[in-house]
C-alpha cells in the first residue's frame, strides 16, 4: 500500500501542522510520498521531508500551483496517481476543494473529513454536522480522502525523505487567480492553538470584539466566531468555528456570547475543556461546557483577562 | 444565459438528529424536511443575477426520493423557472452518493447546456462538500467554490471565496461551476402568491435510468453511531472561581 498526501501550502510555505497530522492519519495505511506543489517551494519540500514517517517528498514547483486553483492541481495529482492506493490530504479549504475533483477524474467516491481509520479501506466520518458517526467501507480501487486534522496528533519531526521534483502536468488556464484578502495575524492559527477564545452575537460589535482579542492575546490563544458574529460583520470569515467553518480541539476553548446551536458544536466540542460566558443560564453551550459562568460577557471578560 | 441549480431534500437543520438504536442510521421517518440551506443560497444567487438581467432562464434539478418535488416547488416558489425531478430512491434513507449525482448533472448539463451551475457547497446530511467539485470535473469545467461574492462580466465570472487564510478572488471562465456559501446572500422566503404560481410551472420527471446512471454507492455504510457524548460539568459563581478552576485543570 503506498499513500500519495498532498501537502497544505501557504503562499510558498508548508503549513507544517496540518501536513503532520494527515502524515499521522496517514502513517496506518502504507508508505507515504508527500506532494508538495506550489511555486518556490523549495524550502516547503525539504520541511516535509523532515516530518517524521515520511519516505518520499515530490516537489512540483510551477507557477500553475501558485495560488492552489483545483483544476492544475486536479490535473497533477491525477498524472501522479498510478501505483497509490491512497490520496491523502488535511481536510483544508484547499484540499475540500480540489480533493473531490480529483476523485471524480478517477472514478471514485471522495471520504470527507475523515476522524478515524479502522483500516486500509474503512473509515469513520461525522455526518448531520457530528451528530453521528459513520463508518464507511470504500469498494473503489483508488481512496481519496481528505483528514480531519483536529482528530490527529501532528507527527514529530526527524524524518530524512528524498526530495525529487515532479513534472508538471500543464494548465489549461480555466479559472486564474485575482487577488487574495489574507489579514496578517500574530496569533496562532486557530486549527492549531492550545486556546481559543470565540465570540458569538452576543459581543454586539466589531468594536467590542477587542475584549474577545485581549483576552486572547493575554492567553497566547486564537480567535473564533460563531457564525451570527461573522454574518453581523463583527468578524471575518476565518475566524468561524462549526459545521461549515472551522473545526478545533484545544486545550481549552472559551466561548463568550455563543449559544451553542449544533452547527457551532460541531466544531468544537471535541476540545478538551470548554468554558461558557453567557448571561441566559438557560443557553445549550452550558450543556457542552466544564465551567459555565452566567453573567454578562463585558464584565465578565475584562475582568478574567485581569486576573489571568 | 441559463442556469441550472441543482437542490437537495435533507433533514430541517433544526431538527435534532436521532440515530437509529440499531446503528443502521439516522432516522428520517416523520421528521421535517426542507430544502439543504447552502441550496436556497444557490437559488437565491441564480434569482439576483436574473433580476440583473445577466441570466435569462433558472432550472432546478432534484435528484433523489419522489418527495423531492416538494423541495423543487419551494425552488420554484422563490423564482425558479422550470424544474426536473430525478427519482433515484425509494426509500428516503438512501442518500445517493455525490458521485452518482455528478454523473447525472452532467448528462442533464450535456442536454439543457447551461452557461453555469450553481450549487450549494455542502448538503447538511452527508456534510461531504463534493457535488460540485465533482461534476466540474466530469464536465472539464472551471470550479469557483465556496463562493461569497459572484460577478459575471462578459465571458467570465469574478468570485471571490471563502478560504481558510481570508478571503480569495478567482476569475473562472464559463462555462463552469461555483458553489455557495453562507455569505454569498440572504435567501427570500417565497410569498403566497408565488407558491400558488409555482404548482403551475413546469416539473418534468425522470429517473436515473433515463440517463444511464449507476447510482449503486461506493461507500457500504457499515453503521452509524452516537458520537462520544459530553456531559454538562458544573457552573462557577464568580471570575475568581473560574480562574481557580483554569489553573488546578492546568490548562492556564
Ligand atoms: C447551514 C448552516 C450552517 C451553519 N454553520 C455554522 C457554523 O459553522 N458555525 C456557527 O457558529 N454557526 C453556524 N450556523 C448558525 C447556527 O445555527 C447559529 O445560528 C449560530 O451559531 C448562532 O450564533 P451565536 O451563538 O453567536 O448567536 P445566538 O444564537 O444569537 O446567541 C447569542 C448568545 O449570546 C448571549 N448573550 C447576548 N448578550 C450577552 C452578554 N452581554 N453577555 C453574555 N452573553 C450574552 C445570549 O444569551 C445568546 O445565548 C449554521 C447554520 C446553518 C443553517
Amino acid at each position: 500500500m503506498a499513500v500519495l498526501l498532498i501537502a497544505e501550502v501557504n503562499g510558498a510555505d508548508l503549513a507544517l501542522d496540518a501536513t503532520a497530522k494527515a502524515v499521522s492519519a496517514a502513517k496506518a495505511l502504507g508508505d507515504v510520498t508527500v506532494l508538495v506543489a506550489g511555486s518556490g517551494i523549495g524550502g516547503a519540500a525539504d520541511a516535509a521531508a523532515k516530518i517524521a514517517g515520511v519516505s518520499k517528498v515530490l516537489s512540483a514547483d510551477d507557477a500553475a500551483y501558485a495560488h492552489g486553483l483545483a483544476e492544475p492541481l486536479a490535473d497533477l495529482v491525477v498524472s501522479l496517481a498510478g501505483g497509490y492506493s491512497h490520496i491523502v490530504a488535511p481536510s483544508t479549504a484547499s484540499a475540500k476543494n480540489a480533493l473531490p475533483r480529483i476523485a471524480a477524474l478517477l472514478d471514485v467516491m471522495v471520504i470527507s473529513d475523515v476522524t478515524g481509520v479502522v483500516d486500509a479501506d474503512t473509515f469513520e466520518r461525522p455526518i448531520y454536522a457530528g451528530n453521528a458517526i459513520q463508518t464507511v467501507k470504500s469498494k473503489d480501487a483508488t481512496k481519496v480522502l481528505t483528514v480531519r486534522t483536529a482528530s490527529f496528533e501532528a507527527a514529530g519531526e526527524g524524518g530524512s525523505a528524498s526530495v525529487e521534483a515532479a513534472a508538471a502536468a500543464g494548465d489549461k488556464g480555466l479559472s486564474a487567480w485575482v487577488e487574495d484578502k489574507v489579514a496578517a495575524s500574530d496569533r496562532p492559527e486557530l486549527t492549531s492553538a492550545k486556546i481559543v477564545v470565540s465570540g458569538g452575537r452576543g459581543v454586539g460589535s466589531e468594536e467590542s470584539f477587542g475584549i474577545i482579542a485581549a483576552l486572547a492575546d493575554k492567553l497566547g490563544a486564537a480567535v473564533g466566531a460563531s457564525r451570527a458574529a461573522v454574518d453581523s460583520g463583527f468578524a471575518p470569515n476565518d475566524w468561524q468555528v462549526g459545521q461549515t467553518g472551522k473545526v478545533v480541539a484545544p486545550e481549552l476553548y472559551i466561548a463568550c456570547g455563543i449559544s451553542g446551536a449544533i452547527q457551532h458544536l460541531a466544531g468544537m466540542k471535541d476540545s478538551k475543556i470548554i468554558v461558557a460566558i453567557n448571561k441566559d443560564e438557560e443557553a445549550p453551550i452550558f450543556q457542552v461546557a466544564d465551567f459555565g459562568l452566567v453573567a454578562d460577557l463585558f464584565d465578565a471578560v475584562p475582568e478574567l483577562t485581569s486576573k489571568l | 444565459m441559463k442556469v441550472l441549480v441543482p437542490v437537495k431534500r435533507v433533514i430541517d437543520y433544526n431538527v435534532k438528529v436521532r440515530v437509529k438504536a440499531d446503528g443502521s442510521g439516522v432516522d428520517l421517518a416523520n421528521v421535517k424536511m426542507s430544502m439543504n440551506p447552502f441550496d436556497e443560497i444557490a437559488v437565491e444567487e441564480a434569482i439576483r443575477l436574473k433580476e440583473k438581467g445577466a441570466v435569462e432562464e433558472i432550472v432546478v434539478v432534484s435528484i433523489g426520493v419522489k418527495q423531492a418535488q416538494e423541495t423543487l416547488r419551494t425552488a420554484l416558489a422563490m423564482g425558479a423557472d422550470r424544474a426536473i425531478l430525478v427519482v433515484a430512491a425509494d426509500d428516503v434513507h438512501q442518500d445517493i452518493e455525490p458521485l452518482a449525482v455528478a454523473k447525472i448533472l452532467a448528462k442533464i448539463v450535456e442536454e439543457e447546456q447551461p452557461g453555469l451551475v450553481i450549487a450549494g457547497k455542502q448538503a447538511i446530511d452527508n456534510d461531504m462538500n463534493a457535488t460540485g467539485q465533482m461534476l466540474s470535473a466530469l464536465l472539464g469545467w472551471g470550479q469557483a467554490t465556496f463562493a461569497s461574492e459572484v460577478e459575471i462580466a462578459g465571458d467570465a465570472a469574478k468570485v471571490t471565496r471563502e478560504v481558510d487564510g481570508g478571503l480569495q478572488t478567482i476569475s473562472v471562465k464559463l462555462p463552469a461551476i461555483i458553489t455557495a456559501d453562507l455569505r454569498l446572500n440572504e435567501p427570500r422566503y417565497a410569498s403566497l402568491p408565488n407558491i400558488m404560481k409555482a404548482k403551475k410551472k413546469p416539473l418534468d420527471e425522470k429517473t436515473a435510468a433515463d440517463y444511464g446512471v449507476d447510482v449503486s454507492p461506493r461507500l457500504e455504510v457499515v453503521k452509524t453511531a452516537e458520537p462520544a457524548g459530553r456531559s454538562a460539568g458544573i457552573k462557577v459563581g464568580s471570575v475568581d472561581e473560574l480562574v481557580a478552576k483554569l489553573k488546578d485543570a492546568g490548562v492556564v
